[in-house]
């Protein structure tokens, strides 16, 4: 016993020391229980970074594009005359966005982006020999694109270099043109503005179609290939929380009146998709806690009965209701600390051996896992604070025993 | 040596020798209060002890004497009447002062002797003192060891209560109970539960406890043999006590 020890863990102790079977069995059903919580929640954190990695590979957080051309009606309205108007949608016309370097100089400011980039996007035909393609051709200023969509790390062959005379593209349509870094590629814009630029790079974006259709030029190529002199058609942008995305897309929507969308409505599907993944874990882990809860509640339950006399002597002893208040609520906390000890390092193992055993058939890893120290420390936490609660039942049951009762057994 | 400490003990808990050391005064004890069940076990008790008295409490069973020890012990509470425990009153105390009194002035020891298992020997005599935690721990170290040597249990001081013959954990209980320096031992037939030679050990250490630190002792027996060794003998009959005899 030691000097500094409260009684209430002095006695803790020995009661879980004493029924240490039953200890044993219930610190594995919560070890067991933690164990799930983290294998789970890391394996679906891990998934979850990965699915996004991948999708904002190649696209912004944000991208502000040109407002819509929408259509004017031929005549006027006038009291004597009834009409039904056909309204049919105005084509679409690739237009620079008005303004952009004053919008660009204001976005920057926000203290949410973290990298604004304009860009120019059109639609082109890439042709070698008799073989075409069409591809999109993303204008960018690499040093600031590159920030935003990190190209330079997907870059399989050449460099991420873009003079105005240079194009990257990605293997898949490298591969159908027969193309290689430092081959010449005709590219012709829908108006019939064509250059003859080099590869200078190719990329792999593990994303077939992005691979196939997106190249990247510089945006003064862009610009004469789309006959846009000094203009822009889209300003990309990255944000510092990625899930707020969305709101701040609203928010620059509504203070610049242009339109911007988020990767979170540009991938609505992928998004719903996690957020109903993460509901149904959500339950479960709900669930296992609730399993560990009512694992210790009976323990507990059955030790109060079971100590019922040791509780009656105790009291006669003098030891006050809010001691024996303590020493199950100490239980309760040290069954679910300890179980959970053991279970975040076996579902950490498992989630090593897991990594380890289950490879993609090249040999590669199957995504990157990274287990958090928070998710650990959060997971320990909540089997401790589980088990406290899980114990106040039972505990309160003991300290409320009549020592005259208690005694008489 | 330890006979020293034990009586440098005593000065934790000093007494007042004027005063009883327990006063009941028309104590009554009813169940079910105010309903059609209600039912007085206890009528109008009146009965002093004085410090270093060692009284059997006799009476036939359901006569009232559980009743009697469990007001006296401060585990309950009585109905009407006044009960002074060295000369304070205790009705008018809140559950936690009567707790602490309880700790410090009363000593428990049972038909059954109640250690508990989980601790040894010399563990289960620290216990009282350790809720209180108001010793340093040598020093209740030393205390609970110079009981048990008195108790003839040396060899077993760091054995488990569970591994000791019925006899021992008698005497480890009757040293648990010493532990606070208790004005009061209340023992419920303390060698119901053993063999005659085991009987009079236990007696006599009572015995020789009491002579010692001059601590109080009410023991509840049916063994009229053990009853008659005490100073006094006070009987339940019915919820009432008969005339104190001799």
């Amino acid at each position: 016993m030691n000097r500094w020890t409260p009684f209430e863990w002095i006695v803790a102790l020995r009661f879980l020391r004493e029924g240490r079977a039953q200890t044993l069995f219930i610190v594995s059903g919560i070890a067991i229980g933690v164990a799930v919580i983290v294998f789970m929640s890391a394996m679906l954190a891990s998934l979850q970074d990965n699915f996004i990695a991948r999708t904002l590979a190649s696209q912004a957080h944000l991208q502000m594009l040109p407002p819509e051309e929408s259509p004017r009606p031929l005549r006027a309205s006038t009291a004597d005359v009834v009409q039904a108007p056909i309204i049919q949608r105005p084509v679409q016309r690739l237009r620079s966005i008005d303004q952009w370097q004053t919008i660009v100089s204001n976005v920057r400011s926000r203290a949410q982006i973290t990298n604004v980039t304009p860009t120019v996007s059109t639609s082109a035909l890439a042709l070698r020999g008799d073989a075409s393609r069409s591809i999109t051709i993303t204008g960018i200023e690499p040093d600031d694109y590159f920030r935003i969509v990190r190209i330079p790390e997907y870059i399989i062959r050449g460099e991420p270099r873009l003079t105005s005379e240079e194009i990257i593209i990605g293997s898949e349509l490298a591969r159908e043109l027969g193309l290689t870094v430092g081959d010449k590629l005709n590219v012709t814009a829908a108006n019939s503005s064509a250059r003859t630029l080099t590869v200078s790079g190719i990329f792999d974006l593990g994303n077939k179609a992005a691979n196939q259709r997106s190249t990247f030029v510089s945006l003064h190529t862009a610009q004469t290939l789309a006959n846009l002199a000094g203009g822009v058609t889209t300003i990309d942008m990255t944000v510092r929380e990625l899930f707020a995305a969305e709101s701040i897309a609203v928010q620059l929507s509504a203070s610049t009146g242009m339109p911007v969308d988020s990767w979170i409505s540009t991938n609505a599907q992928l998004f719903s998709t996690l957020s109903a993944q993460e509901m149904s874990f959500v339950t479960i882990q709900l669930f296992v806690a609730l399993s560990v809860a009512f694992g210790i509640a009976s323990v507990l339950s059955v030790s109060v009965i079971q100590r019922s006399q040791d509780i009656g002597i105790l009291r006669a002893m003098g030891t006050s209701q809010r001691q024996i208040l303590g020493v199950f609520l100490v239980q309760g906390a040290l069954l679910g600390l300890l179980g959970a000890l053991v279970g975040a390092a076996v579902g950490g193992g498992a989630l090593k051996l897991f990594h380890r055993a289950v490879r993609l058939t090249d040999g590669g890893e199957l995504f990157p896992f990274a287990v958090e120290p928070t998710l650990l420390v959060s997971a320990v936490l909540l089997a401790t604070i589980t088990g406290v609660l899980a114990a106040a039942v039972p505990a309160m049951n003991a300290a409320r025993l009549d020592p005259v009762v208690a005694i008489r057994g | 040596m330890r006979r020293g400490l034990i009586l440098w003990w005593r000065s934790v808990a000093e007494r007042t020798p004027s005063v009883p050391v327990l006063r009941l005064d028309r104590v009554t004890k009813s169940y079910n209060v105010g309903r059609p069940s209600e039912v007085e076990v206890l009528h109008g008790i009146d009965l002093t002890l004085e410090a270093g008295e060692f009284v059997a409490l006799i009476g036939p069973s359901g006569s009232g004497k559980s009743t009697l020890l469990n007001l006296i012990g401060l585990l309950d509470r009585p109905t009407s009447g006044l009960l002074f425990l060295q000369g304070q009153e205790t009705g008018s105390l809140n559950d936690t002062e009567i707790t602490r009194l309880r700790s410090e002035q009363i000593g428990f020891v049972f038909q059954h002797h109640h250690l508990l298992s989980a601790f040894t020997a010399i563990e289960n005599v620290m216990m009282p003192m350790l809720v209180e935690r108001r010793f340093p721990d040598a020093a209740m170290r030393a205390r609970a060891n110079a009981l048990l040597v008195q108790m003839g249990l040396e060899p077993w001081v760091d054995n488990l209560a569970n591994n000791l013959s019925g006899g021992q954990q008698q005497r480890v209980a009757i040293a648990r109970s010493l532990a606070m320096n208790p004005s009061l031992i209340l023992a419920d037939e303390p060698t119901g539960n053993l063999d005659t030679k085991s009987a009079d050990a236990v007696w006599a250490l009572m015995r020789e406890a009491n002579r010692d630190f001059r601590t109080t002792f009410l023991v509840v027996t049916h063994n009229v043999e053990l009853a008659q060794r005490c100073d006094r003998i006070v009987e339940v009959v019915d919820g009432q006590l008969t005339p104190p005899h001799r």
